[in-house]
């Protein structure tokens, strides 16, 4: 009997999965290196998520964090309350997936709304308009005094660990695959290419846009809500601008339109970011009379970004998956 | 609260509105040319602020005395090298590229000048006071209950006979000419023996001087300074630049006085509402007028 590739894929995570909660159980790697790897993975769902609107459809968005903080703060709202009245309750966790799902409906809904002015603009006004929205986001969030405003939503009960991060992002990860290699898929990939021509040939272009967005906006909505639980605060300068510069240069270093490639580059820029701050600490300690102070790091990021647009501009895979990843019937 | 509509926010906006202005002209105008967001735009402008600071500061300490135009070329100078250099080492190479890299890019740029400044020990991420009395001492007359600074009648005056410049640049010279050539149809302007380059690097050097003189006279009006200072402003203007039709010169004078005026009172209103303002004017142009006040329609070309 030939195992089916899904099947595969699913035995590969398992196997992923249980080597790192093993070494992690035995110590052989730390809580912090842990906690790279849990924000790793949240990275990867908003990497693939904006991918899906970037790099699939075509629409330059820029204000994905927007969607982010909207799942954040509204599922975070939600636990804290919960927290309040019974910290010790056994039916939380449950009640922590509703806030997740609400917050993640509440971004979807965002970004449907935000996909509507999509159908007049397209290409540098439309990355405009995405980044007002992000920027209106964020002032709406530092003008309500219940959230916190610009000190940010603090005492959020830890809900997100490894296990519940891991399986979030497997599921995220494959039904954002299963969309990219489905009738819709193609739909978006014929946006992408040509959008007069894909309305030629009968795409519903409109509703295509808007459901790109919805859905990336969807997983960005949930991926802010276990971001919030992890870190256990919400703050509006990280969903600002610069939050969604960071995502926005893992789908490019990935590659447009390549789900392995911001996976790679999800888990490759999170560990470089933290590497990079190690990095500094020992070149401060080595140097004590010449300051290298942490601001370096964002440097070599901002250098990173510019030489992969200079001599890689396609990124890392450009718009090839690894086999694993391609659904069998998609090869004839 | 009992006025929101009152004299002096008007020419506080005014005020903000001639600094925006300079800076979406650089915008728009590189748009026109090189149809780029140039998103490092605003650090141009934080650039010229921090270049005549330490003039300022080197010519105190000295004991100098520096005349107040070379310190106002020194800072437009600044802007336009640093205009310049990124033109040709980020923006050069990806001329002929999707157009969606080169704005990569250009965030790249702004995001490696603003941490390498902040990055800088010279220079540092904290805030430094403008040492504005030195450069012009300030005097305010007063009108009524409205008062107006000397500043604020420096910033109106230096912009207006900048835009006056500007206007007189793109109209009247040869290299106005071939400037609106560029903007109308590359491959023909090169047809024509329009040295197509030279007059890219020379519209960044238009717009980077525009922007280092916004940063002096940022500086000495609102006498703070520092690595960052440069994102909002620039993100403001170019809403600017693309409320009053972006490539379209009058157009970006007009959508910078309508956005400095809207952005005083919306801040006498409530402080924290200034900054949203912007954007949801700029998402209501964008719905109802997507291509500006001024702008033309531009057919569709399949």
């Amino acid at each position: 009997m030939k195992i089916s590739r899904n099947l595969k894929l699913l035995f590969y995570c398992l196997i992923f999965y249980v080597i790192i909660f093993l070494l992690n159980r035995y110590n052989i790697i730390n809580d912090y290196i842990l906690h790279i790897i849990n924000l790793s993975l949240v990275y990867v769902i908003l990497t693939v998520s904006l991918n899906l609107i970037n790099g699939f459809t075509g629409q330059f968005s820029i204000g994905h964090m927007g969607f982010a903080a909207v799942g954040a703060y509204i599922s975070g709202i939600f636990t804290t309350l919960i927290w309040k009245i019974n910290p010790s309750n056994p039916i939380n966790y449950l009640l922590f997936f509703v806030a997740l799902i609400i917050g993640s409906i509440a971004a979807g809904i965002i970004g449907f709304l935000l996909g509507l002015p999509t159908l007049r603009l397209r290409g540098d006004y439309l990355a405009i308009v995405t980044l007002g929205f992000g920027e209106i986001i964020r002032t709406i969030i530092n003008n309500i005094d219940y959230v916190g405003g610009p000190r940010g939503l603090l005492g959020i009960p830890k809900f997100s660990n490894f296990t519940i991060i891991f399986i979030i992002t497997v599921i995220s990860v494959l039904v954002i695959r299963n969309i990219v290699f489905s009738t819709q898929g193609r739909a978006f990939k014929s946006i992408r290419e040509d959008q007069i021509a894909s309305e030629l040939v009968g795409v519903n272009t409109t509703i295509y846009k808007v459901y790109a967005f919805t859905i990336g906006a969807f997983f960005a909505g949930l991926a802010g809500g276990l971001l919030c639980h992890l870190l256990q605060i919400a703050h509006p300068t990280q969903y600002g601008f610069m939050g969604t510069i960071f995502v926005l240069v893992m789908v490019y270093a990935g590659g447009m339109g390549s789900i392995t490639g911001s996976i790679i580059a999800a888990f490759g820029l999170t560990f470089m970011s933290e590497g990079l701050r190690l990095l500094l600490k020992w070149i401060d300690d080595l140097t004590p009379n010449f300051p290298v102070g942490i601001e370096w790091r964002m440097v070599i990021y901002a250098a990173l970004l510019i030489v992969i647009m200079l001599y890689r501009t396609e990124g890392l895979m450009g718009k090839r998956e690894f086999k694993i990843l391609v659904p069998e019937e998609e090869e004839k | 609260m009992e006025k929101i509509f009152n004299l002096q926010q008007l020419i506080n906006g005014i005020q903000l509105g001639s600094i925006y202005a300079l800076i979406a002209l650089g915008y728009t105008m590189v748009y026109g040319i090189v149809r780029l967001i140039n998103f490092a735009h605003g650090d141009f402008f934080m650039i010229g602020a921090y270049a005549s600071y330490f003039i300022i500061l080197f010519a105190t300490l000295r004991g100098y005395h520096i005349p107040v135009v070379i310190i106002f070329l020194i800072s437009m100078g600044a802007g336009a090298g640093a205009a310049v250099l990124a033109n040709r080492i980020a923006y050069k190479p990806l001329r002929y590229k999707p157009r969606l890299s080169a704005l990569i890019t250009a965030i790249g740029v702004s995001m490696f000048i603003e941490y390498i400044f902040s990055a800088l020990p010279v220079i540092g991420p904290s805030y430094r006071s403008f040492p504005n009395e030195q450069f012009i001492e300030s005097k305010i007359f007063t009108i009524g209950t409205t008062t107006i600074s000397n500043y604020a009648i420096i910033d109106v005056l230096v912009s207006a006979g900048l835009m006056i410049f500007l206007t007189y640049l793109v109209k009247y010279t040869r290299v106005g000419m071939a400037m609106r050539a560029v903007s109308q149809d590359k491959d023909a302007a090169k047809l024509m023996g329009i040295d197509i380059e030279k007059i890219i690097t020379i519209t960044f050097i238009v717009g980077g001087a525009f922007a280092g003189a916004a940063g002096l006279l940022t500086g000495v009006s609102y006498p703070r300074i520092f690595p960052y200072m440069g994102i909002l402003p620039g993100l403001k203007a170019f809403i600017a630049a693309v409320l009053g039709g972006i490539g379209n010169i009058p157009g970006a004078m007009l959508g910078s006085y309508i956005m400095g005026i809207s952005e005083t009172f919306a801040t006498s209103y409530r402080s924290l509402l200034g900054e949203g303002i912007a954007f949801a004017i700029l998402i209501l142009v964008l719905l109802f007028r997507p291509q500006g006040l001024l702008g033309e329609t531009i057919a569709e070309k399949v």
